[in-house]
C-alpha cells in the first residue's frame, strides 16, 4: 500500500516526515532530464564538429563516448553535486534522499542511476513506473537497490505574522477572561485553520471567501460567546482576524 | 494550549539560522571537519530544533514553520546519525591497487558462481554445436553461422587492405559503450533475484562455447585464440565481474543467511557494487581498445603467436592483480557489514572465512 509521507522517528523521539513524490511527477522530472540530455548531446555534437578537421574517425569516436558518458553521467554527477537533484528534479521540486533519513552517499547515487538500465524497460520507464506504483514508498527498482526515496521539497518559509496581525485595536482583548477561555478551548488544528484562511484569503473567490469566513466565525462564536459590544459591527473576516490575534500573540 | 508562535519564532530563529548555516557548510564541503566545540554546538542546535519541532507539532499546527523545521531537522539528523564512513576524496591509484581488487576478493564466491554459470553455458553451446550442427543458426550471433570458420579465416588472411583504416577509434568507442551497456544490464538484472543475471551469463557462455567448438572442430584453433585472446581475457572477466556485482545485489535482496532488514542489507553492499561497476567499466575500456586495434588484425599482418602471447601476458597480469594487489594493505572501502563482521551474507563472508576471521 502506497503512502503519501514517510515518517522518520529520531532516537530523541522526534518525528519528522518526508513527502513522497508520486510516479507522475517523477515521470515529468525524468522527461525534463531526457530533454536536458538531448540538449547536452546536441551541444557536444556541435563542439566535436571542430574535431572533424583533425580526423573524422577520432571525432566520431569522441562523439560516441561523449554521448554515452552524458547518458550515464548526467544523473550521477548532478545528483552528487546538487545533493540529490537534477535539472528535472529541481524544476519539479523533487529530491533524492536516503530512505532512512541519512546522508545520501555517492554509492547510492551510482547504484540508483545504473539500475535505470532495467527501470527504463521496455519503454518509458514502464518497469520503474510499475515498481513505483506498487511500492509502499514509491520506489523504482534503482531506489530499492540504493535504499533511496524521492521526496517533494515544497518551498518552506516562515509565516509573516507581523503582516497578518496588524496590531490594530482588537475588541476581543477588552475581555481578557474570555480571550483566555478562547485560547484554552481552541485546538491547534482549529487555530491553524483560521490562520491559514487568513494567509490564503487572496486565493479565494470573493463569494467563497465570504462563505468560508462566515462558517469560521460561526464556529468560533460557538466556542466562546463574547458580549455584543465586542463583536458588533465586525465583519466575519475581521472577527477571525481578531480571534487569530488573540490565539497566536 | 496554543503556542505564542511569534515569540517562539523570534526566540528560536537565530538558532535555526545558525544550524542552517552549519548544514550548508557540511553539505557543500564533504571534507569539512568540525572542531570539538563546533560539533558540540552543532549537536546542541540540532537538539533545540528537534525540541522546537516537537513543541510546534504538539501545541500549534502552524504548517509553514513546522515544514521549515522538519526540513532542518531532517538534514541535521542525516549528518548526526550517519554511521557510514564519509566518502572523501577519490584517490585513483589507491582505488586501482587496493579498493577494487580487495572488493573483488571479498565477493570471490559470487565471482566463482558467475564462472560456473558461464562454463555451464559454454558446455551447453559446445555440445549443441558438436552434436547438432544446425543449432549454430541459433547459438551464434553476428552472422557467424553464415560462414564456416575455415572460410572466414581464409577471407581474413587474404585481406591486403586495412578494413578498419580510419575507423578503428570509432569501432573501439562502439565496442566500449556496447560492452559497458551489456555489463550494466547484467548487473541491474541482479534485481530480478539474479534470474536475469544468471540467464545473461549462461547465454554468453552458450555463444562462447558454440563458437569455440565450431572453430576447433574446423581446425582453426590458432585463429580463434589469436582473435579472442587479446581482448577476451579482459572482456570476459569484466562481464563476469558485472555478473558478480549483480549476484552480490541479488544476495542482499534475497537476504539468505542475513537477518538484517532489506534496506540495511542493500546499504551494506552498495559501495561494493559501485566499486565493481567502476572496475568492470575500466576493464572494458581496455578491452575495447585492444579489440579494435589488435584483435581484428590477423596473420600475416600480426602473427597468431604474438597475439596469443599478448593475451597470455594480459591474463597472467589480470590474475595476479585480482588475486594479490592490495593484499597486504589494510582493507579499505569495505562495506559496513564487512567492517563489523556481523550478519555477512554467505557470498560476502568468503574472504573473512578464508582469512580465518
Amino acid at each position: 500500500m502506497r503512502t503519501q509521507a514517510l515518517p522518520i522517528r529520531t532516537p530523541e523521539g522526534i518525528v519528522f516526515s518526508q513527502i513522497l513524490a508520486g510516479p507522475a511527477t517523477r515521470f515529468l522530472a525524468a522527461f525534463i532530464d531526457i530533454l536536458c540530455v538531448g540538449v547536452l548531446d546536441a551541444a557536444l555534437g556541435t563542439a566535436l564538429g571542430l574535431l572533424q578537421a583533425i580526423g573524422p574517425g577520432i571525432a566520431q569516436a569522441a562523439l560516441t563516448l561523449g554521448y554515452f558518458a552524458i547518458s550515464i553521467g548526467y544523473g550521477i554527477l548532478l545528483e552528487w553535486l546538487w545533493r540529490g537533484q537534477t535539472v528535472g528534479k529541481k524544476l519539479c521540486r523533487l529530491r533524492v534522499v536516503d530512505a532512512e533519513g541519512m546522508r545520501l552517499q555517492l554509492d547510492q547515487i551510482v547504484t540508483r542511476n545504473l539500475l535505470r538500465a532495467i527501470d527504463m524497460l521496455p519503454l518509458f520507464y514502464f518497469i520503474g513506473g510499475l515498481s513505483c506504483w506498487f511500492s509502499a514508498r514509491c520506489q523504482r527498482l534503482g531506489d530499492i537497490a540504493a535504499n533511496t526515496i524521492v521526496v517533494r521539497t515544497p518551498l518552506v518559509s516562515e509565516p509573516d505574522l507581523d503582516q497578518l496581525l496588524t496590531g490594530k485595536f482588537n475588541s476581543l482583548r477588552q475581555h481578557p477572561h474570555l480571550a483566555a477561555r478562547l485560547r484554552q478551548r481552541v485546538s491547534p488544528g482549529e487555530a491553524a485553520t483560521a490562520l491559514q484562511a487568513l494567509m490564503r484569503r487572496d486565493e479565494f473567490e470573493p463569494a467563497a471567501r465570504v462563505a468560508l469566513f462566515g462558517q469560521l466565525a460561526e464556529h468560533f462564536h460557538a466556542k466562546v460567546a463574547f458580549p455584543l459590544e465586542a463583536t458588533d459591527g465586525l465583519a466575519d473576516e475581521q472577527y477571525i482576524r481578531n480571534v487569530v490575534d488573540v490565539i497566536y500573540r | 494550549m496554543i503556542l505564542d508562535l511569534q515569540r517562539f519564532i523570534a526566540a528560536e530563529r537565530p538558532g535555526w539560522k545558525e544550524l542552517e548555516k552549519t548544514l550548508d557548510l557540511l553539505e557543500a564541503e564533504p571534507d569539512a571537519r568540525l572542531k570539538l566545540d563546533e560539533l558540540q554546538r552543532f549537536h546542541e542546535l540540532y537538539e533545540r530544533a528537534a525540541a522546537g519541532l516537537a513543541k510546534l507539532t504538539t501545541f500549534s499546527a502552524e504548517p509553514e514553520t513546522r515544514r521549515y523545521l522538519e526540513s532542518l531537522v531532517a538534514r541535521a539528523y542525516g549528518e548526526i546519525q550517519e554511521t557510514r564512513q564519509k566518502q572523501r576524496r577519490f584517490f585513483p591509484l589507491k582505488w586501482f591497487f587496493q579498493t577494487f581488487p580487495q572488493t573483488f576478493r571479498r565477493h570471490v564466491r559470487a565471482f566463482a558462481l558467475t564462472v560456473a554459470i558461464t562454463l555451464a553455458g559454454c558446455a551447453f553451446g559446445g555440445l549443441a554445436t558438436a552434436f547438432d550442427p544446425e543449432s549454430r543458426h541459433v547459438t551464434m550471433p553476428f552472422g557467424h553461422d553464415q560462414l564456416r570458420p575455415s572460410q572466414r579465416v581464409a577471407q581474413e588472411e587474404s585481406r591486403t587492405a586495412d578494413r578498419l583504416e580510419g575507423k578503428a577509434s570509432t569501432f573501439s568507442a562502439m565496442l566500449i559503450t556496447h560492452n559497458i551497456q551489456v555489463s550494466v544490464f547484467c548487473l541491474a538484472l541482479g534485481m530480478t533475484y539474479a534470474f536475469g543475471t544468471v540467464l545473461l551469463l549462461f547465454y554468453n557462455g552458450v555463444i562462447l562455447g558454440a563458437i569455440a567448438v565450431d572453430y576447433a572442430a574446423d581446425g582453426q584453433t590458432p585463429f580463434l585464440l589469436g582473435w579472442l585472446m587479446p581482448h577476451g581475457v579482459i572482456e570476459i572477466p569484466a562481464i563476469l565481474v558485472a555478473g558478480q556485482a549483480g549476484l552480490v545485489l541479488a544476495m542482499a535482496l534475497i537476504g539468505w543467511g542475513n537477518r538484517a532488514r532489506l534496506g540495511t542489507r542493500l546499504r551494506e553492499v552498495s559501495r561494493d557494487v559501485m566499486t565493481l561497476s567502476l572496475g568492470f567499466a575500466l576493464m572494458l575500456v581496455w578491452a575495447g581498445f585492444v579489440e579494435a586495434f589488435l584483435s581484428q588484425y590477423h596473420w600475416p599482418i600480426v602473427p597468431y603467436s604474438a597475439k596469443i602471447a599478448f593475451g597470455t601476458v594480459e591474463a597472467t597480469l589480470l590474475c595476479l592483480y585480482l588475486a594479490m594487489s592490495g593484499a597486504n594493505a589494510s582493507p579499505i572501502g569495505r562495506s559496513h557489514q564487512d567492517m563489523s563482521g556481523a550478519n555477512a551474507s554467505p557470498i560476502g563472508r568468503s574472504h573473512q572465512e578464508k582469512s580465518g576471521k
